[in-house]
């Protein structure tokens, strides 16, 4: 093995309590300050409070739909549904509201329920019918796209002006909707963290039969991160639908959530095998992207090479877990 | 504290009892009305040969498999069992053969796993890290952190580990399948000194062992299965371990002939030596197989006899020892140069480690010369019909897809595979699982004309009069060594002794 990889899993390894979320989070430091550097050369400034604020805008929707995918892996299955989990509570949230303030809270209960449904019927799917994750949640995911695109063509609906405070307005300095985005990642690392039932994700996610044979009931536990990962993405299609001030049914895959939250979970170092990883890992994985982001608008490079980018900060971030893996093994 | 049962019961009652438990599987009857009695303070030993059926009794009892016949009574209540959950629920606690733990996950969590303690919504970390330290210091092994992760654990500690978390359900009943496999004497002399003391606080104990050492040690009473059935349940007091042997073995089997080999060969030169051979599994092996020579593996399931043969075949290497062929020596480090040096490694498992299913019969014939190449591909795929004659294989078969064949068949296309490889060691692990009796015979001819034409065959079985028919000698293996070597036409009895540990060797 040559020098380098092995300097670099060392600093990844060094002394850390094993499933800590710090190694990304450094590289979220170290790729923050790079494009501070690379922004500055270029002639512009890239930490003001306007940025930053665009940074943590963008990095809302993604990473509520990454919290629920990261339960979701950690349990050891997989969500495809996702993004058009995103578009039905949008469109659900601002045709409930349809413009008035009184119904705002009908508006975003109906958008929850409908993503805890969609939820319930992979997890559903998969633990009864036995269908594999990734067939069971794609299933689901065309099932939704079919609907809602036979029945809108565009925004349909309309929120509130009230309600465009969650995805415009700024409380001392920090943004609603990165406010939102704390308190879903706070519930889920104490839901994750502090709870059985999140014992019980890791236990299912690490090692589904070991875990029945302790007394665990694998099938709850995965209907369950499955409701939640529902509840996220319904939540972040709330968010979109505030931004937007309308829903419609683009607003999910147009975003790309399906692969993202899945490439940003295995970025924040969780096993896609499940029951090994932690929960703020990925959004550091999440602030990163937004980061990349934010430097490629500034320059306003070609979005093609924006996705090439992205694709070799994925793959060479997995490698190096690899690496890191196989230093531990030898 | 891990074992006072709830309610004081009769004690004309047992704490157990199984009334003819019938299991199948896809249509083969694995348990056929297996009663069953335990009571309160009792330790009952359960032994048996390889597929009698202990592990999966003590599934059924685990709530692991739902039976399909019988019935379970508990203090003489009848229950079902529909899962682990409800099992554990009723007092019945198992300590699995294989390993249920979590390695990521750390020991206090894999201990209290599914009963972690709350303190309101939230897990109450303390009390987890202090029940699981009581728990392991009532085991003597406080010296194990509790926070550590498993998969930082020696083979030992997971065990012991293993063995907290089942005491951490306050059984009344525990079972315990092949506890002592990864123990050293000292470690297993703290755990049997443990299970003495939850006996005599009432707990009772189902005890699975090949060791027949330890059940004499240890049971009060012994319950051999042969075969799926129950054959006799003995005060330990009142049997001898050859008795014993007699009874696993089954009486009938024991006296049938299973003609030993008539004419030994004169033995050639040593086509595959292992000395000093260390690995997982194995704690120094020497072994010597000669040209036109059939060397039978005899030894219980753990044994090390699979290992052994992994190990030489490259697939977990070993860690330490030589591995000579044709007296030349190698270092194998993978399946890829064990393959080079002339060796051919027919597994227990076919169906995954032997064959690619999907692909026609005359692929997978092919895979092995194709992918290290020996010898010219196309010579081989040139010869195969000439391969499949030899094997007695018909040759419409080649074209069609592996998984269609019957057992014996896939057996016959594995055996051309070594064949178009030109190996000149076999190693055959299980050759006749799952085959029918007709090729089961075809099978047994091909491995003696290997051996004629100058092969060397390092054979595994566990059905005793295979190995006795095939061996022109007979390697027998216990807890990861050689436990002794038995000339041609040895009887099933001394093979057996040899298995358990009990042998004069």
């Amino acid at each position: 093995m040559n020098a380098l990889p092995v300097q670099v899993t060392r600093l990844l390894r060094s002394g850390r309590p094993a499933g800590s979320s710090l190694p990304i989070w450094l590289t979220f430091a170290g790729t923050f300050a790079v494009a501070a550097v690379v922004v500055g050369i270029g002639g512009g400034r890239f930490v003001t409070v306007a940025n930053l604020q665009n940074i943590a805008q963008r990095s809302v929707a993604l990473g509520l739909v990454t919290v629920g995918q990261a339960l979701v892996v950690l349990a050891g299955s997989l969500d495809l549904s996702v993004a058009y989990v995103v578009s039905v509570a949008a469109l659900t949230a601002s045709l409930v509201m349809a413009g008035d303030p009184a119904r705002m809270a009908l508006g975003v209960g109906a958008a929850l329920l409908a993503g805890a449904l969609a939820g319930l019927v992979n997890g559903l799917v998969i633990t009864g019918l036995r269908v594999n994750a990734f067939i069971a949640t794609l299933g689901v995911a065309y099932i939704l796209r079919g609907a809602i695109n036979a029945a809108f063509d565009n925004f349909a609906g309309a929120v509130p002006d009230q309600f465009q405070v969650l995805g415009y307005d700024v409380v001392a300095g920090v943004p609603v909707s990165l406010l939102l985005l704390g308190g879903v990642v706070a519930g889920a690392w104490y839901l994750m963290h502090r709870t059985r039932f999140g014992y019980h994700v890791y236990a299912v996610g690490g090692d589904a039969e070991a875990a029945r044979l302790s007394g665990v009931r694998p099938h709850r536990v995965l209907v369950g991160v499955h409701v939640l990962s529902g509840l996220c993405a319904a939540t972040s299609g709330v968010f979109l639908a505030s931004r937007l001030g309308a829903g419609a049914p683009w607003v999910g895959p147009d975003g790309g959530y399906d692969l993202e939250s899945i490439a940003a979970v295995v970025l924040g170092g969780t096993a896609l095998a499940g029951g090994k990883g932690r929960l703020l890992g990925p959004l550091a994985a999440v602030a990163i992207l937004a980061v990349l982001d934010s430097v490629f608008n500034f320059f306003q490079a070609d979005p093609f090479l924006r996705t090439l980018v992205r694709g070799l900060v994925i793959v060479g971030a997995v490698a190096l877990y690899g690496l890191r893996g196989a230093g531990e093994r030898s | 504290m891990a074992a006072s049962p709830a309610a004081p019961t009769s004690p004309a009652a047992p704490v157990l009892s199984m009334h003819r438990i019938t299991k199948r599987f896809f249509g083969t009857t694995v348990l056929r009305d297996v009663s069953l009695t335990c009571w309160r303070g009792e330790v009952h030993a359960i032994v048996g040969a390889n597929g009698a059926g202990k592990s999966t009794l003590m599934k059924v009892l685990g709530g692991v498999y739902p039976p399909d016949g019988g019935e379970l009574v508990l203090d003489g209540r009848p229950v079902r069992l529909r899962d682990p959950h409800q099992a554990l629920a009723h007092g019945i606690s198992l300590i699995h053969q294989e390993f249920t733990l979590l390695p990521e996950r750390s020991v206090a969590e894999n201990i209290l796993l599914g009963r972690e303690p709350r303190r309101r919504l939230a897990v109450d970390r303390r009390a987890m890290t202090e029940q699981a330290r009581k728990l392991l210091t009532d085991l003597d092994a406080q010296a194990i952190p509790t926070q550590r992760l498993v998969r930082r654990l020696t083979v030992a500690q997971r065990q012991t580990v293993e063995i907290a978390k089942a005491l951490s359900y306050r059984p009344r009943i525990l079972v315990m399948d092949e506890p002592t496999a990864a123990l050293t004497p000292g470690e297993v002399a703290v755990l049997f000194r443990r299970v003495r003391q939850l006996v005599a606080r009432g707990l009772a104990v189902l005890y699975i062992s090949h060791r027949l050492a330890e059940v004499f040690e240890l049971a009060d009473r012994v319950t051999v299965l042969r075969d799926g059935r129950h054959v006799d349940t003995r005060e330990v007091s009142a049997v001898t371990a050859t008795e014993l042997v007699q009874l696993m073995v089954g009486r009938e089997l024991a006296d049938r002939e299973s003609r030993p080999p008539v004419d030994v060969p004169e033995p050639g030169s040593v086509r595959l030596a292992v000395h000093g051979g260390r690995g997982r599994n194995l704690h120094g092996v020497d072994i010597e197989v000669r040209e036109r020579e059939i060397v039978g593996v005899g030894g219980l399931d753990g044994s090390g006899r699979s290992d052994l043969v992994r190990a030489v075949f490259g697939v977990v290497p070993l860690a330490s020892g030589t591995v000579e062929v044709d007296g030349v020596r190698r270092r194998i480090r993978s399946p890829r140069a064990a393959i080079r040096a002339g060796l051919g490694y027919v597994t227990a498992d076919r169906k995954t480690e032997g064959l690619v299913l999907p692909l026609p019969a005359a692929d997978n014939a092919l895979l092995t010369v194709r992918a290290v190449g020996r010898r010219p591909a196309r010579a081989a795929a040139a010869a195969l019909s000439r391969l499949a004659s030899r094997v007695g294989l018909a040759t419409v078969l080649l074209r069609r897809e592996t998984r269609v064949l019957s057992g014996g068949s896939q057996q016959k296309v594995v055996l051309m595979k070594w064949l178009a490889a030109g190996a000149r060691v076999y190693l055959f692990d299980e050759p006749t699982r799952g085959v029918d009796v007709g090729a089961k015979a075809g099978i047994h001819e091909l491995i003696r004309e290997l051996a004629d034409g100058g092969a060397a065959i390092l054979m595994i079985s566990s059905e005793l009069p295979e190995l006795i028919a095939l061996s022109h000698r007979i390697v027998v293996m216990h807890a990861g060594t050689v436990a002794g070597e038995l000339p041609a036409g040895a009887r099933e009895a001394d093979i057996m002794l040899l298995a358990t540990g009990q042998g004069a060797a």
